[in-house]
């Protein structure tokens, strides 16, 4: 028992390789956050003056708000004028030189982002969004072809304000809760798609977020539209590197699907944990949200959280048009001293919508996951039927794993099924493993990743293999 | 002025009324009880606790309190007479919240004292000390306000090796010709290896509007058992606000039915603690609504050692425009390794006026547990109508049947067979409509 332990402590301690600090020269304003500050970000990026008066809302918004505290998290309390709300990594140069910085180019080579060349074999296209600030989107030319526009927020503001317009803010409103009233208010970068009427996304999406300064937040703003008949699979990895301090992420996804489209959503989320010591870490506190406007659209999220010392966000779904489609798959690790309330909305507002929530949790070491999900039928909403399943899986004696259902249900026609079970490794299994040779490690990480697989598969295939990594190095042996 | 002031006020101008007639143990508490009450006030619907239950609006009605315990003048024989057939019981009534002697068959075994709360209180303290108000004081705010106000009630007490074969019936009356808030306060104490089945019939129905608050603490000793049912046949007017806290010791068993047949606004507030190995909790629920009938059901078991098996079911049956909330939480603590804890929820909702509202919750903080819930809410199923139809059952009936069926399995876990029948037989008019309230009580005519 005693070897088994160490062979576990050792791969559960393994490294966070993702840890490096880039030097790369970053313009950061002063922290703190007032209307000034405001101003200024909304003035670098030279943005329109209706989308300041949208910040400076969201912002005394904000002000009238206290962080809520009902998550069954522990979060230190945040110093908001501690941060520093804009960090740029590009060169300041005032002829807009396209040229990026060498450093950061190794930077995503060693995220396993080669901007260029790789991605060119592998077909997807990249939006990459350093610190505050998007840095490169790959493949523009070849979906302009096509009539998708895909760039940074900022590059969509100065091209397509009509568009940002119609758009911002109408799926998560900056009055939705305490986080997206403060993203409102500072974002400063983020993605935006928009895919027109009929066309299917021939490459998959994909934006990389990472923190590098120190001392900033992220708050980065994610639009997506898919009008009708259209598809797109939108994929989404973060990084930070290690850092004592802890460092805030409240980003906002928004996305719009109209009749007949459809979006897959994939994110394999590995901000920095925080050490085995619970030291540092990203708090990663995200709004996300889709509104399935249009009749027979869908909306699937699909999310491998392994890092963040404390995740705190509902990828929700609104099933708004009749016959619409929401799907949530989500596996959560946590190890050591991380925290997780994550989980689902699906709210059923059109006849016949339907969705489905698949959750599989992995607690190890010390740490708290918690799935909290919301099914609501409306009055309205004839003919809903939802199923979900979650499933959490513990590792050691000292962790937690709960689950946080509501289901509220005003219609009577709605078929509404919940199961969730909470149970370790079976020693049968892990016996019938040993007994044929596999070692315990092994075994772990077999059994763990046949949990996880009914989640897995949902993910396009370059993230699956990266999530299964990802899995194996936090997971295997955390067992006692 | 607030609702809480007000009744604050009412506490502070009548303390000296309130202590007179009442026993060192009860008065002891409820100044400790008023500090927090005062600190909290009623629960808001954005506590999570209480999101779909606004309790605070329930106490806006001018209550009358008897606080001076004036004698009300009842013969609970015009009353009441409705006990279930070829069940010999132990009977006791509380009327308002005071104790009233009630027929008995057998008589008791030694020792066993089922007498008024106050009484015994004030007769052997000692006895009751420490029990009283121990689990209790960890409640919500809703108990505080109980154990301020609580004068009398009734106390159940089971020594050692002690079996009560016949079964104890404590039947709950509201009587008085205004609106009326009373405070009930039951204490259930059994003594190692002993056993015994309670059933408490909650019949508080007056035209005016009622409130009353009732706080049950129970005492399981190692190695006892306890099979408690719970019934609530009351009206429409009526709000019933009911605390019950459990404390089971080693290798003790509790088993508990908990039936709302008929209503106004309840919430059922029940916590179940394990504290010794093999404990075994039991705990079941049936609520069958129409009108505007709200039931909120809120159980919590909490495993604190380990080798505990619990295991729960509720069901709902929400009809016109009733609302049923549910909220079933497994807390498995750190060390309660071996734990087997299973819980399932099911509600129909037969209008699309009828809200359910369903939150099952596991919190787990140990490994080696098998924990597991499941809930659904949903219509009957379509082909098993088809079915019976095909077969020469007509659509209403075949409805009832399946309805029956379905509130049936609640009521199967009921082991004392003449109440099983009665339940079926009360089950089966409620479903169609036929009764509110049992035949023979005075009430109902």
């Amino acid at each position: 028992m005693k070897k088994k332990d160490n062979i576990l402590k050792k791969i559960a301690n393994k490294a966070y390789e993702f840890g490096f600090v880039s030097k790369i020269k970053t313009d950061i304003i002063d922290s703190g956050l007032n209307e000034d500050v405001i101003r200024l970000i909304s003035k670098k990026k030279n943005e329109p003056s209706w989308l300041l008066e949208f910040r400076l809302e969201a912002y005394r918004h904000w002000l009238t708000l206290k962080m809520p505290t009902w998550a069954h998290l522990n979060i230190p309390p945040i110093d908001y004028q501690a941060i520093s709300y804009y960090a740029d990594p590009l060169k300041k140069s005032k002829e807009k030189n396209k040229e990026i910085d060498p450093e950061l180019m190794k930077t995503f080579e060693k995220l396993g982002i080669p901007l260029e060349e790789r991605l060119a074999l592998s077909g997807t296209a990249v939006d990459a969004v350093m610190d505050s600030v998007s840095v490169k989107t790959t493949f523009k030319e070849e979906l302009k072809e096509k009539g998708i526009i895909f760039c940074s927020m900022s590059e969509a503001v100065q091209e397509h304000p009509e568009l940002v317009r119609q758009y911002l803010g109408t799926v998560v409103n900056y009055r939705d809760n305490f986080f997206a009233a403060l993203n409102s208010a500072v974002f400063s970068d983020g993605s935006f798609a928009f895919i027109p009427k009929g066309v299917r996304c021939p490459r998959e999406l994909s934006t990389y977020f990472r923190i590098n300064a120190a001392n900033t937040g992220q708050f980065e703003r994610t639009l997506i539209v898919a009008d009708d008949d259209s598809y797109v699979s939108y994929l989404e990895g973060c990084t930070a590197p290690m850092r004592d301090e802890n460092q805030l992420h409240a980003a906002i996804v928004e996305i719009v699907v109209n009749n007949n489209a459809e979006v897959k959503y994939s994110t394999v989320q590995n901000w920095y944990p925080g050490d085995a010591e619970g030291k540092g870490g990203v708090y990663n506190f995200v709004t996300k949200r889709g509104d399935c406007r249009g009749k027979n659209s869908k909306l699937s999220w699909t999310q491998v959280e392994t890092g963040s010392a404390i995740t705190w966000k509902y990828p929700s779904c609104i099933l708004r048009g009749d016959n619409s489609q929401g799907e949530f798959y989500s596996v959560a690790l946590t190890n050591n001293y991380q925290q997780a309330d994550t989980g689902t909305k699906m709210i059923h507002l059109g006849k016949n919508t339907r969705s489905t929530i698949i959750s599989k949790g992995i607690s190890a070491g010390k740490s708290q996951n918690s799935y909290r999900g919301l099914v609501r039928v409306s009055k309205n909403a004839d003919g809903a039927r939802n199923y979900s399943q979650c499933d959490s899986l513990l590792l050691g004696d000292k962790c937690g794993a709960h689950t946080f259902p509501y289901m509220d249900i005003h219609n009577n026609s709605a078929v509404i099924e919940h199961e969730a079970t909470t149970s370790k490794i079976s020693e049968d299994q892990l016996f019938y493993c040993n007994q044929r040779g596999i070692g315990t490690e092994e075994a772990i990480g077999l059994i763990v990743n046949g949990y996880a697989k009914e989640v897995l598969n949902k993910l396009p295939m370059e993230f699956a293999i990266e999530a299964q990594k990802l899995l194996s190095v936090s997971l295997e042996g955390a067992v006692g | 002025m607030s609702q809480e002031q007000e009744y604050i006020d009412i506490f502070e101008q009548n303390l000296a009324l309130i202590k007179e007639p009442c026993a060192e143990l009860l008065n002891e508490a409820r100044e400790k009880a008023a500090i927090r009450f005062k600190a909290t006030g009623f629960p808001g619907t954005k506590e999570e606790n209480w999101l779909h239950s606004n309790v605070a609006k329930r106490f806006a009605t001018d209550y009358g309190m008897n606080l001076g315990r004036v004698e009300v003048n009842t013969d609970r024989r015009t009353l009441f007479t409705c006990d279930v057939p070829n069940l010999n019981t132990h009977q006791a009534f509380i009327v308002n919240d005071t104790f009233r002697d009630g027929e008995s068959g057998k008589k008791f075994p030694d020792g066993v004292i089922l007498a008024s709360l106050n009484r015994i209180a004030e007769e052997s303290p000692s006895l009751l000390e420490p029990y009283y108000n121990t689990l209790a004081e960890q409640g919500d705010s809703i108990a505080q306000f109980n154990t301020m106000f609580a004068q009398d009630g009734i106390v159940l007490y089971i020594p050692k090796n002690t079996v009560v074969e016949e079964t104890v019936q404590i039947v709950t009356l509201l009587q008085a010709n205004v609106e009326m808030l009373s405070n009930r306060r039951l204490l259930v104490i059994l003594e190692e290896n002993s056993q015994a089945s309670l059933l408490i019939c909650d019949h508080s129905a007056m035209e005016k509007q009622t409130l009353s608050t009732q706080v049950t603490e129970i005492f399981i000793g190692r190695g006892a058992q306890l099979d408690l049912y719970e019934l609530e046949e009351t009206a429409y007017s009526n709000t019933r606000l009911s605390h019950l806290f459990v404390r089971q010791e080693a290798d003790s068993r509790f088993g508990h039915s908990n039936i709302t047949l008929t209503n106004g606004f309840t919430r059922n507030y029940i916590s179940v603690s394990l504290e010794g190995k093999g404990a075994e909790a039991d705990i079941n629920g049936l609520v069958i609504g129409d009108k505007n009938q709200h039931t909120d059901n809120r159980t919590i078991v909490d495993h604190k050692t380990g080798n505990c098996n619990s295991n729960e079911l509720y069901k709902y049956i929400l009809d016109e425009q009733s609302t049923g909330v549910f909220a079933g939480k497994m807390l498995i603590r750190p060390d309660a390794q071996q734990t087997v804890s299973q819980q399932t929820n099911r509600n129909l909702c037969l209008t699309s006026d009828a809200h359910m509202y369903a939150q099952p919750q596991l919190e787990i903080y140990a490994d080696d547990v098998k924990c597991s819930h499941g809930s659904t809410v949903g219509q009957l199923d379509d082909n098993a109508l088809f079915y019976m139809q095909q077969r020469g059952i007509p659509a209403d009936e075949a409805r009832h049947l399946l309805m029956y069926a379905f509130a049936g399995e609640v009521i199967e876990n009921i082991k004392i067979e003449a109440l099983r029948d009665r339940l079926h037989m009360l089950v089966e008019k409620r479903l169609r409509g036929e009764l509110n309230h049992c035949r023979t009580c005075a009430l109902c005519k």
